[in-house]
């Protein structure tokens, strides 16, 4: 569904140049939950935007749904970290759902029942006339999400979504998102640098290193498909896993490209 | 996340170019206050005003008391040809104004979302928008003589650039994060101009026009003052070469009073515009 090829990227300037990506290389089966991990500044968002077609990689390509990326693709929904700045301040929650499906040109009737469907799906069906900046920040990550599904992505890319609300209302949305992969079987790329949090999360974990950056482990998470904050977390195996990859993070700070393949 | 929206449009007659200057914030306690403090400094001036004559500190001719300015304006206000005046003042405004901020939107729009273009022009609209519309005066003369067309140019040409400065910067005010949302669920071109710049811009838009209408104001009756077009400019410079001077400072004080009608009108105007822009900054100042 996802496929991502021999990826690098160089950002250049006139006398300069940086290597964030070095040759980053995995696949996202179809319905597939996939976190991708990595220490910080490990080009996670330069990979992320490469993805979305918001950048240019320098070699390689992505092809989502079986299609070579250009521009932005279709089929592939975005969720990003700041949630307030994402959502249009100036529509309302329904009209900021409503609106990528006015620009498909979906006819009223059908734009009406998803933006329905996909804020009950997030539990918002109250506040389809609020304005966002009435909202909670965990009720506009809502939104955000709602708005992705609502489009009916083949891939849903989600940047460290929920970096920015409280443990509470993470946990919640934790729940919510798994809740929808399993509901409605969207491929689920989810970027965070929360180890706990991508094995709870994830079917499969992919950990990236330091820049410049190459795919330095991928760890199938073999927890029980129900998952549920206490039982999960209290599982041998999730502290087993939990480890596994902290251990694997701890060597991504020191390791990049460089000295793996030296 | 409030740190963008909050400083958005500016206030003051001359706000630099693509510079906005921060709007004051007016609280609902302090408004009381300042109407009274308001009035209080009308209600001196008048008293100051009505004594200098009867006191020998000025000459009767020269600032009639404020009684005599004011019995001559009850007069005027019953005089069809003062309403004439100031309908023709109105209407000269009003479309100047209009057609300034309709060209200043549009020519906005292209030059701030057309990055090689905004570079292409910008010293251009530097060396221009500094000319006074006043210094234009001979030109208009000469191309439309004293007809109502040649106020229309000189309001058009001063007003233009402040809509067009704010529009410019209001454009390049999209915050990254919304564009790379707009792109990403592959807006159209004509969608991210609806949905995302449109109303990213409209705050600086609305400044642009409000400060164009006080400047279109200036312009109209400095026309009507200069070139003669008919108007309250015109009524003021008869009043004054007739010797009529109460009645001059009684028009005076009705270009005053339009002026402050104006600019609640816009102020109501914009308002109601931007009605989430406003709620947005107080759900994030307080």
């Amino acid at each position: 569904m996802l496929e991502v090829t021999h990826m690098q990227k160089i950002y250049r300037t006139a006398d300069t140049s940086f290597e964030a990506l070095r040759d980053v290389h995995f696949t996202v089966a179809p319905g597939e939950f996939v976190c991708l991990v990595g220490p910080s500044g490990s080009g996670k968002t330069t990979l992320l935007k490469c993805m979305a077609g918001l950048m240019k990689p320098s070699a390689g390509s992505v092809r989502v749904a079986d299609k070579a990326v250009s521009g932005p693709p279709e089929g592939l929904a975005l969720v990003f970290q700041e949630y307030g700045r994402s959502l249009f301040p100036w529509l309302r929650i329904a009209e900021n759902v409503e609106l990528p499906l006015k620009e498909l040109r979906l006819p009223k009737k059908e734009r009406l029942a998803r933006v329905a469907e996909a804020l009950a799906h997030v539990g918002l069906e109250n506040s389809a006339r609020s304005y966002p900046w009435q909202l909670s920040g965990g009720m506009q990550q809502r939104v955000a999400i709602a708005r992705a599904i609502a489009y009916r992505p083949d891939v849903l890319l989600m940047d460290e979504p929920f970096a920015a609300v409280d443990a509470q209302t993470r946990a919640e949305l934790e729940d919510l998102v798994r809740t929808i992969w399993r509901d409605l079987k969207i491929t689920t790329l989810f970027v965070t640098h929360d180890i706990d949090e991508a094995v709870y999360l994830a079917e499969r974990v992919i950990v990236l290193s330091s820049t410049p950056t190459i795919v330095q482990r991928e760890m199938i998470v073999d927890l029980p498909a129900e998952r549920d904050q206490l039982s999960t977390r209290s599982l041998p195996r999730f502290s087993e896993l939990r480890h596994d990859l902290y251990a694997e993070i701890q060597k991504a700070k020191t390791h990049s490209a460089l000295t793996i393949t030296a | 996340m409030s740190t963008r929206l909050d400083v958005v449009p500016a206030v003051g007659v001359e706000a630099s170019a693509f510079t906005p200057v921060p709007r004051r914030r007016f609280r609902a306690r302090g408004r009381v206050t300042n109407v009274l403090l308001g009035c209080a400094g009308l209600l001196s001036v008048a008293l100051v005003a009505q004594f200098l004559a009867p006191l020998g500190i000025v000459r009767e001719q020269d600032l009639p008391p404020t009684t005599v300015i004011m019995a001559a304006l009850a007069g005027l206000l019953g005089e069809s040809t003062m309403w004439m005046a100031v309908y023709d003042t109105i209407y000269v405004w009003a479309i100047g104004l209009a057609v300034a901020s309709v060209a200043g939107v549009v020519v906005g729009i292209l030059l701030g979302s057309i990055e090689p273009l905004r570079r292409a022009t910008s010293s251009t609209v530097e060396f221009l928008r500094p000319i006074p519309s006043v210094a234009l005066v001979p030109l208009v003369v000469l191309v439309f003589g004293p007809r109502y067309e040649s106020a229309l140019v000189l309001v058009i040409y001063a007003a233009f650039w402040q809509v067009l400065v704010q529009t410019v910067y209001g454009v390049a005010d999209v915050d990254p994060v919304v564009a790379d949302t707009a792109r990403s669920y592959r807006f159209s071109r004509w969608g991210v101009m609806r949905y995302v710049i449109w109303p990213t811009a409209l705050p600086f838009v609305m400044t642009g026009i409000r400060l164009a209408a006080t400047v279109a104001l200036v312009l109209t009756v400095t026309a009507q003052l200069i070139i003669g077009t008919p108007g309250l400019g015109q009524s003021i410079a008869q009043a004054e070469s007739g010797g009529a001077n109460a009645r001059m400072y009684a028009l005076v004080l009705i270009t005053g009073l339009l002026g402050l009608a104006v600019n609640i009108v816009v102020r109501l105007v914009e308002k109601r515009v931007l009605a989430w822009h406003m709620s947005f900054r107080k759900d994030a100042s307080e």
